[in-house]
């Protein structure tokens, strides 16, 4: 059993090893600043949605095309584009996950996962809001 | 201070028996590992007979503490943090279960319940190794009573209690009124997202697979213990039958309720939360093959003992993985953190057994027998060995990628997951899916130790040759489109279609030539013509997914506002508006969006599609059907959407709504233009003209109900629009208790809005007219064609069917008890994955 089976073993485990090593091409966590040296590459941003600008979204018009302003903790500020539907949950979102390549000065999204309050009501904050919103 | 209204007497209750089951865990602990350790067999019944006592009075205390939830999450307790954050009035019952094992209390609850079942049942069944067994058990349950223990050492709450009150958690100004109760009107309840019928059955089943892999891991330790190494397997084997049946089927319970109720978009998306309970799945399985080697030859043995314990391990590990919210930026499920003090003992819960058992069997490693013999390469062992390496390592491969949120926070890098997660998995278990069709075709025809060369390829080749020819008329009249990846990936697809239809034929001929029809033995052809013909379903009904909504393809509603980067995406635009009432073309078919209804579920509302297919010769309707897509909207205006799929034996039209409108921001400046109309009067608007054919008197239509004694005026209207398409509409008004109610009409098609508003002088009524630039009704959704989903629930069924069958073998169950469980096993899951959700 031995010999045929560490051999089979080791040139399994080397070809599974060769295929990852070419096979996944893992993308990073940045920053808007960080992503903008990173012209092109698929990135991951961890951002807000930016109230202050508007959020340009009509379905009649083109139901996937959707632009607005990320901002992230360190402040500075990037326009996305997503050419999808607009998350209903987005206005409501406190935290975003872009996924996308920066393209000049606009980031071009191809998925947005969204982190909204109502999700987390195990969350002790949260819960304290809306007991105080329900009851006063 | 004195609170009105509170019922604090379930919650002691619950708090006590919450302790006793934590003491009751740890002496029977003992007294288990005691019993298992004395010699002298007089001791030795003595302690089992004390433990067994103890284990006793644990089940009733965990079962009593289940029950002190339900009564309190039934009866609307607020006072109860538990109560208020899962439970609510308008809950319907039948989601009352669900809501408990929502919280992590509750499911860790529901985990240490299927402990206790298991355990009494092998109390009462098992015959030798209850000791060992139990001790592990009882080891088990002493961590998961710690984490609902909810005590303070030093400052330190140790476990969080589901009977803590909500007073005491959460800070508001109310909690200091003593009749702040009267205040909290209604919990916050299950989550929109969870209301559904699989959030009733998939918790308890995938749990009931979690829990049920301590059995054969406690049979290992057993087998280490006390040195008979090899004799655990026999009695272990239907166990871990029981467990891959389990586990399998609750894993893709979960991919049926992503599938027809989530807007995933699928039924798997390799998303981390659903990596982590296949991985153990696939080990598992693994393990459970090396066992069955051991079985009959006598090999594999350290092989087996090392897959039953990482299968353990890694059920334990994605237990971490999802509920210490490490996970939380790259899934979609959303599993919140819990605080460090819980994640630390959610951490001791995922190591307390797997790392005892691997210093345990690193120590035992060379007093495991093994043969020094080598496997003759025409021998089934060797290939079953394998194949069990291939799924191990397919399965570290899985967890390497899906632990990236680990490595970050350990080493403190920013990796993040790649471009293509799906393709990441899929190019390599589509290898994987190959060889483990290959191997699950031919093994079976394989005999241990030796098999004549001859009478292999005899059996082998009728099937060879099937699934060929199959595959060939496959790429001939019904070929995989799936281009996106290139030819090289379009060609795996098609070996593994191949190597799983091969296997699928292989296995079920294998019943028929080698088993001459005996079904009993056939369990594991039965499993695995089962599992690779679910292989084979995903293979074709992921590879020939269609996108019908995209906007490029369909007619365009509207001349496109120009994409200011200048660019088109290469991904299908997936969404498609329809505005009411204007029937839009997608694919081979026709959409009309006819208006929504309310739900008998508050905040619940339906969409009415109206669906036709027609032939493109002769305009003949060749399908007309409805479809309702759904959309809950929840407290903050978020939007939960539930899908609407028209199921037909060889495919599935899965709709569901990606936005609706936010009607508050649309604004409606237009006004009412009056008219005074003769009957047979015509007034025209921008878009064309309308004619007033009649005003009627109290009518009875199909719209409205009017006696004879009421004042009711109907007008019938017919507008004709320049484009040549003609609509009715019925404004109508209506006198009741001296008031005038306007009840007006809208041509949603035309943006035109009709109000009877009177009668004129000289036989004239009024008809005020309204228009309006923006579309005042839409939605936007999403549609795909899935092909052959059927073959997946088929193949899952035909594998579960094939466990039963095997387990029945290898306990000896009774013929009459034995077709009962099949019967109501197969029968129950054709229910639930084929004929529920139809």
């Amino acid at each position: 059993m031995k010999s045929t089976h560490i051999i089979i073993l080791v040139a399994i485990a080397v070809s599974i090893g060769v295929l990852l090593m070419y096979s996944v091409d893992f993308s990073t966590y940045d920053t808007i600043g960080s992503a903008k040296q990173k012209q092109g590459k698929y990135v991951h941003l961890i951002a807000r949605l930016d109230k202050t600008q508007p959020v340009i979204y009509d379905a009649v018009k083109d139901p996937n095309y959707l632009s607005f302003y990320a901002v992230d903790s360190l402040g500075s500020s990037t326009k996305v584009i997503y050419h999808n539907a607009k998350p209903a949950e987005l206005d409501q979102s406190e935290r975003v996950v872009l996924k996308g390549k920066m393209q000049g000065d606009i980031f071009e999204c191809d998925n947005i996962l969204l982190k909204c309050p109502s999700k987390y009501k195990d969350d002790k904050k949260q819960l304290e809001k809306t007991v105080t919103q329900t009851n006063l | 201070m004195k609170f009105d209204g509170e019922h604090l007497l379930p919650g002691q209750i619950g708090h006590f028996f919450v302790v006793l089951a934590f003491v009751a865990s740890i002496l029977s602990t003992i007294a288990f590992y005691k019993a298992s350790r004395v010699a002298d067999e007089n001791i030795k019944r003595q302690w089992l007979s004390y433990a067994k006592t103890i284990f006793f009075i644990q089940v009733a205390s965990v079962l009593t503490i289940f029950f002190t939830i339900f009564f309190i999450c039934s009866n609307h307790y607020f006072e109860y943090l538990y109560a208020y954050k899962h439970a609510s009035k308008e809950l319907e019952p039948k989601y009352l279960l669900a809501c408990i094992w929502e919280g992590q209390e509750g499911s860790f609850l529901l985990w240490s319940i299927w402990h206790c079942v298991l355990g009494t049942i092998f109390i009462i069944k098992g015959k030798s190794w209850t000791a060992h067994v139990l001790t592990v058990i009882s080891f088990a349950q002493c961590f998961l009573m710690l984490m609902l223990l909810g005590i303070y050492i030093f400052d330190v709450r140790i476990g969080s209690s589901a009977f803590v009150l909500t007073r005491n958690e959460i800070n508001g100004p109310i909690f200091s009124q003593p009749d702040y109760l009267s205040f909290i009107k209604d919990g916050i309840g299950l989550n929109v997202l969870l209301r559904n019928y699989w959030m009733v059955i998939h918790p308890p089943v995938l749990f009931l697979g979690f829990a049920s892999t301590i059995i054969p891991v406690s049979y290992a330790y057993a087998g280490m213990a006390t040195k008979k190494f090899g004799e655990w397997i026999k009695p272990a084997l239907p166990w871990a039958l029981f467990s891959c049946c389990v586990l399998g089927v609750g894993i893709m319970m979960g991919g049926k309720w992503a599938y027809e109720s989530l807007s995933f978009g699928g039924y798997w998306a390799w998303d981390p939360v659903e990596n982590a309970s296949l991985v153990p799945w696939i080990i598992l399985i693994a393990g459970l093959h090396c066992m069955v080697i051991f079985n009959a030859t006598g090999n594999s043995l350290r092989t087996a003992f090392l897959f039953i314990i990482l299968a353990n391990a890694f059920v334990l590990y994605s237990t971490f993985l999802t509920r210490t919210g490490i996970l939380g930026d790259t899934s979609v499920h959303s599993f919140t953190e819990s605080g460090m003090a819980m994640n630390i003992l959610i951490g001791m819960f995922a190591i307390a057994i797997p790392v005892p058992m691997i210093i345990l069997y690193i120590r035992n490693y060379h007093l495991i027998p093994s043969t020094k013999k080598e496997e003759s390469i025409s021998s089934r062992e060797f290939w079953m060995f394998i194949g069990s390496l291939i799924l191990f390592l397919s399965a570290i491969f899985i967890i390497a990628v899906t632990s990236v949120p680990v490595y970050n926070k350990i080493f403190h890098t920013n990796i993040a997951d790649p471009q293509d997660r799906e393709f990441t998995y899929n190019k390599v278990m589509v290898m994987v899916a190959i060889i483990v069709g290959l191997l699950s075709a031919t093994t079976q025809y394989f005999k241990y130790r030796q098999t004549n060369k001859k009478y292999f390829i005899k059996l082998i080749a009728l099937p060879f040759v099937t699934a060929l020819v199959l595959c060939i008329l496959l790429f001939i009249f019904y070929p995989v489109i799936y281009i996106k990846q290139g030819a090289g990936f379009l060609g795996a697809i098609y070996l593994a279609l191949f190597a799983s239809l091969f296997s699928a034929i292989a296995n079920a001929g294998y019943i028929w030539s080698v088993l001459k029809g005996n079904l009993k033995s056939a369990g594991a052809a039965l499993a695995h013509a089962g599992f690779t013909l679910m292989i084979a379903g995903m293979l074709i009904s992921a590879g020939n997914k269609q996108v019908i909504s995209d906007n490029r393809v369909t007619g365009l509603l509207m001349p496109f506002d120009k994409d200011p980067t200048g660019k088109q995406t290469e991904d299908p635009l997936e969404n498609l508006t329809l505005i009411r009432d204007v029937p839009t073309s997608m694919a081979r078919y026709t959409l009309t969006y006819e208006g929504d209804s309310a739900a008998a579920e508050k905040n619940r509302t339906f969409f009415k599609l109206i669906v036709q297919k027609k032939d493109s010769a002769n305009d003949k309707v060749l399908e007309d059907f409805e479809l309702m897509p759904d959309v809950y909207k929840m407290k903050d205006n978020n939007l939960s959407s539930n899908p609407d799929i028209k199921h037909y034996v060889t495919h599935d039209i899965f709709t569901y709504i990606s936005s609706l409108p936010d009607r508050s921001s649309v604004a409606d400046t237009a006004k009412f233009k009056l008219h005074e109309m003769k009957l047979k009067d015509t007034v025209y608007y921008s878009k064309g003209f309308l004619v007033l054919n009649d005003v009627l008197k109290n009518p009875s239509t199909e719209r409205f109900h009017y006696k004879p004694t009421d004042t009711a005026l109907v007008a019938d209207i017919t507008v004709y629009s320049k484009a040549g398409t003609s609509y009715k509409s019925f404004p109508a008004l209506a006198v009741q208790d001296l008031h005038i109610n306007f009840i007006d009409d809208t041509v949603y098609a035309q943006n035109l809005y009709l109000q009877l508003a009177g009668i004129g002088q000289n036989n004239t009524f009024k008809i005020a007219v309204k228009e309006t630039d923006i579309p005042q009704d839409f939605i936007t959704l999403k549609a795909y064609v899935f092909p052959y989903i059927n073959l997946v629930w088929t193949g899952l069924i035909i594998m579960a069917a094939g466990f039963i069958v095997s387990i029945i073998k290898r306990t000896k169950a009774k013929p009459a008890v034995a077709l009962i469980a099949l019967i109501a096993v197969v029968a129950g899951l054709f229910y639930m994955f084929m004929l529920a959700s139809v």
